[in-house]
């Protein structure tokens, strides 16, 4: 035992870790604390003006948009999901991962792509007067950019959520519930309705609440469309009126249905624990259907994943390629700036995760775990509150300095924070915390403590256990985490637009800018790009949907 | 390295009234045991008794609150100061078996050579291979191996860097019973080959007497016993050891001079173990096998539940007094439920508690 040191029990020294989580946390919250003071504070003077002039607008439409949207993704999204996991038919493998393709889409592109098809100057309706020989105003043609399409736009691009997690869950109902049904004397259309339906309920809620999350954070395809809800009016007001108060008290309004839908989602993930049977079933005999079915069902589910990424896809291509009148050299400049950016807030979210769930993982003391929540509370704020949550403080804090600068010395500063980068990366960060957590703590989870002790036991020191097991083991979570917030950094918009420097664009801001100047061809590189970046996620999660139960089969 | 004990027979590991706990709250108190070089040690117990908690502060990961922890005299633990665990020399294996899934069976097993050449260790990982049975795995990796070679391995990982003492925590429960059986007589088989001083964990007495050269019986933080399985089962020294330990019955007796006691069953006598006064009030244990099916005796019990175990039967049966007892009878004698069967007492030594 000569290399043997005895060392000094190490008695409650300053936990460092802990310490630096607990502020993380407290420094991520501040954007929601400035918005929900200003909900409770504002005076009701700015109230009154908001209810008498837009807010009962801004509620029905983004009420109607939630209602439109959730009956269209449920309509998709359940049916596809239980066909594919259910039934056999042609072409079955290949759209149960393809459905999920729509989501490489952000709406706001979705939409650009459809008014260029669908609007009074495009193929379509010049195919119609071309035949018809009709001209403007003779014949009906529904108007794309409406309430109505805005509701089709959205409910393309986010009925994978509901697939994905009812899939999951008519996937995992083991097959000896649904026979004991059948021993019981249910058909098993009987069964579908009051067995595998209400035990997927919860699965279905909590995709549906993501979904809808998403439709209330919605800026681009609103705005675009020009129909008046929540995020359109936060903007409104905070440049068109310059009313910072207005605006973040609208935010707050916002973040009470937000959190409402939290609520939901919480509850509805506690229940999938309370329903989910645990057991893995060992084989999963599929319904065979007869021919004239199996092809109706096949189209039925193509339909989504072709008006959901085929077409606006393709179109897209064509456009970026012949049409686009786009210089090559300022496309790169986009594309460089996007990049860099979304690479930056990826490393920044996800070594911050690191050190959150490293603390975790060594304090098993509450205040450490009520600081992780509190990090990932982000995802589901709209990008517009989070904005608005961001400029205020820092806005507040860069005056401050330069106030101070004037007083002590006779040089002058600009905005520190608020007009740089620096604000633009703390917002991502705030809002894709819960990302790349959620990617990390996954892999950190599979490294049990055992192995840790393992490692020391075999004469490895706290370090090398970090390097030689650690470090190998955690490699491929990292990478995903720092992909997927990579990805969702790039096609992020109301947040970029708000923050960003004067003058500094990224492609998701070209594309919408573009797009609002009527130039929606012009717009389809850099869409085409944020699509095509889109994809790689959803190429990792139709990977790990469709590996580990079905070739268990 | 300066030995701080004062110990100098020699012996492989000593726990000196240790005490470990989190928070000024003792999860074990004032545990002792010595175990020899080459032995097999066994801490027994009910979940949530320590049992864990004293073998992770001996590997080194818990601090002691009090006591030491002596390994070949040089001292390792005490409340003071201890040696990390990387430099105990002292190997492990964990319930969940927790085999590297980055790195094969070869390197899983070499893990621990980082300071061999590269010649040595390869031999070592060949040796070990075909010690656990399992040689041509070297290049698969844990996912692909079943759950008893999986064990095998991580048992040749702890054991390649040739450590002073093996720890083994809960390592058969994550495997079935048929398993269990075959892996346990191999497993000590491997460690008796090895020369391998061991201290294993478990809740299960049958793998403490399969596996255990001496045994530590704890139960809420404390070592009850330690002995060999013969020694804890019949010559149990707490309450706690002979009601935990095996099948047995209390039943409330008098004693009657230095070698006898009065019971339901009748005058018993026997060694006594404890020199109880006359007449005092005594609870004296009695196992299924102590108590034979003897139709010539005065001693009558009605049958109220049994149990067929292929070579006898388990009776459990209703005295006159109305206490009921356990009792083993060959399979050959069928009796019915609320038949009358005569009993007697076949005792060696007295096992009694004050009551």
């Amino acid at each position: 035992m000569s290399d043997a040191t005895l060392s000094l029990v190490k008695k409650a020294k300053f936990n460092w870790l802990k310490a630096v989580s607990i502020s993380i946390a407290a420094i991520l919250a501040l954007p929601i604390f400035v918005v929900l003071v200003n909900l409770f504070i504002g005076d009701g003077e700015v109230w009154l003006h908001l209810y008498r002039t837009v807010l009962v607008d801004y509620v029905t439409n983004s009420l109607l948009l939630m209602l439109g949207v959730g009956v269209g993704v449920l309509c998709i999204g359940v049916p596809c999901a239980w066909l594919t996991s259910m039934c056999q038919f042609p072409g079955r493998k290949f759209l149960s991962w393809a459905l999920l393709l729509p989501m490489a889409v952000p709406a706001y592109i979705i939409a650009y792509t459809y008014t260029g098809i669908l609007d009074f100057a495009g193929p379509v309706q010049s195919f119609i007067r071309d035949l018809t020989g009709l001209s403007y105003g003779e014949y009906w043609f529904f108007e794309v950019r409406s309430l109505g399409g805005a509701i089709v736009m959205l409910t393309l691009v986010l009925y994978p959520y509901v697939y994905l997690m009812s899939r999951a869950a008519f996937l995992e109902q083991s097959e000896n519930t649904l026979e004991v049904s059948r021993t019981l004397g249910y058909s098993s259309r009987a069964a579908f309705f009051k067995l595998a339906l209400p035990l997927a309920r919860p699965a279905i809620i909590t995709g549906l609440t993501l979904a809808l999350m998403e439709t209330l954070a919605d800026y681009g395809t609103v705005q675009y469309f020009s129909v008046s809800t929540f995020t359109t009016g936060i903007l409104r007001t905070f440049y068109g009126f310059g009313d910072i108060a207005a605006a973040s008290q609208l935010a707050g309004m916002l973040l009470l249905f937000v959190a409402v839908l939290i609520l939901l989602e919480r509850y509805s993930r506690h229940r999938i624990r309370y329903h989910g049977s645990g057991m893995k079933k060992a084989s999963h005999r599929r319904i065979e259907l007869k021919r004239g079915a199996a092809l109706l069902v096949s189209v039925f589910c193509l339909l989504p994943i072709l008006f959901g990424f085929m077409i606006p896809a393709a179109v897209l291509a064509y456009w970026a390629m012949f049409k686009a009148e786009l210089p090559g050299a300022s496309f790169l400049q986009l594309a460089w700036n996007s990049f860099y950016l979304a690479a930056l807030a990826a490393l920044i979210a996800v070594a911050l995760a690191l050190v959150l769930s490293y603390a975790v993982r060594l304090n098993k003391s509450r205040s450490v775990s009520i600081s992780v929540s509190i990090a990932g509370l982000g995802y589901a704020l709209p990008g517009t509150i989070i904005a608005i949550g961001t400029i205020v403080p820092l806005a507040w804090l860069d005056h401050r300095i330069i106030e101070l600068v004037k007083e002590y010395t006779e040089g002058r500063v600009g905005l520190l924070f608020s007009g740089t980068l620096v604000a633009l990366l703390f917002a991502y960060t705030v809002r894709f915390m819960a990302v790349s957590l959620g990617a990390v703590q996954n892999g950190l989870g599979k490294i049990k403590p055992s192995m840790d002790m393992a490692g020391r036991s075999l004469g490895l020191s706290p370090y090398k256990v970090l390097t030689r097991i650690h470090i190998p083991l955690l490699k491929s979570s990292v990478l995903t985490a720092i992909l997927i917030v990579f990805v969702d950094v790039l096609k992020e918009l109301p947040a970029t637009l708000v923050l960003r420097p004067f003058n500094f664009n990224t492609l998701a801001v070209r594309a919408f800018e573009l797009a609002s100047d009527e130039r929606l061809i012009d717009a389809a590189p850099a869409s085409l790009m944020i699509v095509l970046v889109g994809l790689a996620p959803v190429i990792l999660l139709s990977r790990s949907i469709s590996s580990p139960i079905e070739h268990s089969k | 390295m300066a030995s701080l004990s004062s110990h100098n027979t020699l012996k492989d590991i000593t726990l000196n009234d240790v005490s470990v706990g989190y928070d000024k709250c003792a999860v074990v108190q004032g545990a002792s045991f010595t175990l020899l070089e080459g032995q097999i040690g066994c801490l027994l117990g009910p979940s949530g008794c320590g049992k864990s908690t004293l073998l992770r502060a001996i590997a080194g990961f818990e601090p002691l609150m009090s006591g030491e922890i002596l390994l070949d005299d040089e001292l390792i633990s005490n409340h003071q100061q201890m040696i990390s665990p990387e430099h105990r020399h002292i190997g492990m294996v964990f319930q969940d078996i927790a085999l590297f899934p980055h790195l094969t069976i070869g390197q899983n097993i070499a893990f621990g050579l980082g300071e061999w050449s590269k010649g040595d260790a390869q031999r070592r990982v060949a040796y070990l291979l075909d010690l656990v049975g399992l040689s041509g795995f070297e290049q698969r990796y844990p996912h692909s191996l079943s759950g008893g070679q999986q064990q095998r391995v991580a048992l040749a990982r702890a054991i390649a860097p040739q450590p002073k003492l093996l720890l083994m925590d809960e390592p058969f429960s994550g495997l079935d019973a048929k398993l269990r059986e075959e892996l346990v007589p191999d497993i000590r088989e491997i460690l008796k080959h090895e020369k391998m001083s061991a201290i294993l964990v478990t809740h299960d007495q049958m793998e403490a007497f399969a596996m255990a050269d001496q045994i530590s019986v704890m139960d809420a933080g404390k070592i009850h016993q330690t002995g060999s399985s013969y020694q804890i089962y019949h010559r149990p020294e707490t309450r706690f050891v002979a009601s935990f330990i095996g099948h047995g019955d209390f039943l409330p007796a008098k004693v009657c001079g230095a070698d006898c006691v009065h019971s339901d069953l009748g005058t018993i006598r026997g060694k006594l173990n404890h020199g109880f006064a006359d007449n005092t009030e005594v609870e004296l244990l009695v196992r299924p096998d102590d108590i034979l099916h003897d139709n010539d005796s005065e001693f009558m019990g009605v049958i109220v539940s049994k149990w067929f175990r292929g070579s006898h039967f388990l009776y459990r049966v209703k005295l006159a007094s109305g206490k009921i007892v356990y009792c083993f009878v060959s399979s050959h004698h069928n009796h019915s439920m609320g038949e009358k069967i005569g009993l007697s007492v076949n005792l060696d030594h007295l096992v009694m508690f004050p009551k």
